[in-house]
């Protein structure tokens, strides 16, 4: 009687010491959910914030890359010069890449890289950043040269884009449900519809991150994700798609609550070809009637920052414009009688489906209803929005976030669906890219957007808060959004 | 018997025809084009019509309804837009989700509705016919995400019995599995239940009043005895309807719960497609989910057939 009775006590007490030394350790898994479930996994063919959110740094990597607070720093490429004119990179890169299949990183998966997004039939959504490569030379099998048709002062910053990775000829065939990469994480398992696993790649030629293993899982109703972060299911929600949840989250010791800026935009886009918006002073009187204080406290629970013209706050180049159109219905009324519309008119306001924005359109409805502008409302689809309001370009009004980082070079696009065609801004916009010096670039910037905020051109509303919820324990969160990107080689627990 | 089945089977068959059409109009006709969604708003001329063309979607309307129909007629559904991966291995994979849930639901409503409309019926009039009245009115009249919620927040938020939601997968057991479907099941299994029992209860009473039921009693038979043997099966035909219904109403239109309780179904596949312009795999899972309810009304009036013998020599 006394053996087995010994057995199982000596076994009860082994099993207690087991979870006292895993509970010690600093947890090496995590579970980060997020609202879309990418597609595929081909960062380089499609524009799906969530394809890159997975494998941006953490399966692919590029020549250069992003950092959380924006900066773009080395990333394959250990260096690079830049010939005196500008229009000639050469990038030295690291020794020793292997992608996740073994085979080796070198100038000719460059070299391939780049060729493939620039080809006639890529089908990279991005295809604009690689425009000015005019070729591209494998020199050595660890130096590649890029000539560029012309100087580029946004070209570091465009390689750093999650449309710009390194991908491999050996892999490119299945790269949309099985990923290879040089990442310091290894694509493991993909359940449609439920999760994605991600594991360590012991090979990788960076230091190894903290964590073993991540799992994402695709939660996109608002009230489901309230459920699984309160019940622990998630370690993390990137983007928590409910704000008004969020003071809940932040009175409760179990966890932490992130909010911070994304490149995102929230404009009230005003189509500048279609009267009687192709008159500056109605678009004024619309920047006028706007309250947006009023907006992010009733569409975003008070998240968000306001701004004055098409740029990010968190920018060093940001210039606070927001008093060009500060909230005075008096003086929109005003500016409607002097361009002939004492009474007001009608109109329409298209709205996509995000929160910001059919939350958002109905404030804005019945600011513009108070100086005597109808504006009725019509929700659409993305899909639809897509047609009509940016390929068709029929619409009068619509409110949009522009996630794309440094997006400023749309307005020098006369043919974008806002329509702003000022050849002074698209003269700017040329000078700007063919400047490499900071000093210049940043006064180029600012000039930039003082212009696009005296024409009026879009209502600036706010730049869209990131917030994101994770239990207490997780450090190393990206705060902002420069990308979208859940940069797992950061993260870790708190022992 | 084989007249009455072949009948059924030639209208099954239009049915599915018609629906085809039907289906690819409706989704065809709503404005977005599949690629421009996919490459976002940067996309230049050149790269959307390269992927229209890799897509397919550079043919004509007509060709593409029959090249989508010949291909599904020889059991090839396409491959979706998005995801790249033959629609046919997408759904059996979500099937694998949705059928157990649908199955689970309606096993429970079954487990519940009967003995409630029996004791209902049983006591007609009396208090505890009347609670079973009000409760079943309640359980009609809430919609099931609320009742979700609910069992959400009790069960896995305040006791933490369960997840919040996700599916364990069978890979980790049968107990992993159903466990994870435990709440969902219950939450559409709820509303469907009121309304199976009071169907059982009222079909029950139309039968309590038959000359057959007064007979049984005048034989000996107890009011229970009678009620089991004769009362129960005779009351068997409009729930057989119901529970037909029911199941078609399950598996496609679990939607909502799939949603609330992030599961990887057929209702959560189609919700994905739809708001991609995911057009192949709407069309296609539209169409299964079509056919599944055909089918399923299709067995339902061989079951009547088979249950009572007047509907065979009728036809």
């Amino acid at each position: 009687m006394t053996k087995p009775f010994f057995r199982t006590f000596a076994g009860a007490m082994a099993l207690g010491v087991g979870l006292l030394a895993s509970q010690a350790m600093a947890r090496s898994d995590i579970t980060i959910a997020m609202q879309l479930e990418p597609p595929h996994l081909d960062p380089t063919s499609a524009a799906a914030q969530a394809i890159d959110s997975v494998v941006y740094t953490n399966v692919f990597e590029g020549l250069t890359r992003f950092m959380g607070d924006g900066s773009v720093v080395p990333g394959l490429a250990e260096s690079w010069e830049i010939s005196e004119d500008g229009t000639v990179y050469t990038f030295t890169l690291h020794d020793g890449v292997t992608f996740h299949d073994g085979t080796t990183m070198d100038a000719e998966d460059v070299k391939f890289s780049l060729d493939r997004a620039t080809a006639e039939d890529s089908a990279n959504a991005q295809k604009a950043l690689f425009a000015g490569i005019e070729s591209v030379e494998v020199v050595d099998p660890l130096t590649v040269r890029i000539t560029l048709a012309e100087p580029n002062g946004n070209f570091l910053f465009n390689l750093a884009w999650g449309d710009a990775v390194i991908v491999a000829p050996e892999s490119i065939e299945g790269i949309k449900t099985n990923p290879v990469g040089t990442g310091a994480y290894k694509f493991a398992e993909w359940v449609q519809g439920d999760r994605i696993t991600l594991e360590r790649n012991p090979d990788y030629w960076g230091d190894q991150p903290a964590l073993e293993q991540a799992t994402f899982k695709f939660i996109s109703d608002p009230t489901a994700a309230f459920a699984a972060m309160m019940a622990e299911d998630v370690d993390v929600f990137d983007n928590f798609p409910a704000p008004e949840n969020l003071p809940q989250f932040e009175a409760d010791p179990r966890f932490q609550v992130l909010v911070g800026s994304t490149e995102g935009e929230t404009i009230l886009a005003t189509n500048n070809k279609k009267p009687p918006f192709d008159d500056v002073r109605v678009r004024q009187a619309l920047a006028h009637a706007i309250d947006r204080q009023a907006i992010i406290d009733g569409a975003m629970f008070g998240y968000g920052t306001p701004i004055g013209t098409h740029f990010a706050p968190h920018n060093p180049a940001y210039v606070d414009l927001t008093g060009l159109s500060a909230h005075d219905p008096d003086k929109a009324r005003a500016l409607l009688a002097e361009a002939g519309f004492a009474d007001g008119f009608e109109t329409t306001l298209h709205l996509p489906p995000p929160s910001y924005a059919r939350r958002g359109g109905e404030i804005v409805a019945a600011q513009l209803a108070e100086v005597g502008i109808k504006a009725e409302i019509i929700n659409v689809e993305w899909a639809q929005w897509l047609e009509t309001v940016f390929k068709g370009k029929n619409f009068a009004l619509t409110i949009v976030s522009h996630t794309e980082p440094m997006d400023i070079g749309i307005y020098a696009r006369p043919d974008y669906y806002f329509q702003y065609d000022n050849p002074d801004f698209q003269a700017l916009m040329a000078t700007l890219n063919a400047t490499t010096d900071p000093d210049e670039r940043t006064r180029l910037l600012g000039e930039a957007q003082r212009m696009i905020a005296e024409d009026y051109v879009n209502g600036y509303l706010f730049q869209l808060a990131k917030l994101g919820v994770a239990k207490a324990g997780v450090q190393g969160l990206w705060e902002n959004a420069p990308t979208a990107a859940i940069d797992l080689t950061a993260i870790s627990w708190a022992d | 018997m084989l007249r009455y089945a072949l009948k059924r089977l030639i209208s099954l068959a239009l049915s599915l025809a018609v629906a085809s059409v039907v289906i690819f109009a409706v989704i065809e006709v709503a404005p977005g084009d599949p690629a421009s969604f996919m490459l976002g708003v940067n996309a230049q001329p050149e790269t959307l019509a390269a992927l229209r063309a890799e897509l397919g979607l550079d043919v004509s309307r007509p060709q593409r309804y029959l090249n989508w129909v010949s291909g599904m007629l020889a059991g090839d559904f396409g491959t979706s837009y998005t995801y790249r991966t033959p629609v046919a291995q997408m759904v059996a994979d979500r099937l694998w989700v949705s059928l157990p849930l649908a199955l689970y639901a309606l096993t429970l409503s079954t487990l519940i509705a009967f003995p409630v409309g029996i004791y209902a019926a049983a006591r007609r009039g009396k208090p505890g016919d009347l609670a079973v009245m009000g409760a079943t009115q309640l359980g009609i009249a809430v919609p099931n995400f609320w009742f979700a919620m609910m069992l959400v927040l009790i069960f896995a938020i305040n006791l933490r019995w369960f997840n919040a939601g996700g599916f364990a997968g069978w890979d980790n057991g049968l107990w992993a599995g159903l466990h994870s479907l435990t709440l969902p099941a219950i939450a559409l299994a709820l509303p469907q239940a009121a309304i199976l029992a009071r169907v059982m209860r009222s079909a029950l009473l139309d039968i309590l009043g038959e000359d057959f039921m007064r007979t049984a009693r005048a034989k000996g038979l107890s009011r229970r005895q009678a009620l089991w043997r004769h009362g129960v099966r005779n009351a068997l035909i409009p729930v057989l309807t119901i529970i037909g219904l029911q199941f078609s109403f399950l598996l496609a239109g679990s939607i909502i719960i799939e949603q609330v309780f992030y599961l990887p179904g057929l209702g959560r596949l189609v919700f994905q497609a739809i708001s991609a312009r995911d057009l192949i795999v709407v069309e296609s899972v539209v169409m299964l989910l079509v056919f599944a309810v055909i089918t399923v009304n299709f067995l339902v009036d061989l079951a009547y057939a088979a249950v009572d013998p007047r509907l065979r020599s009728r036809t």
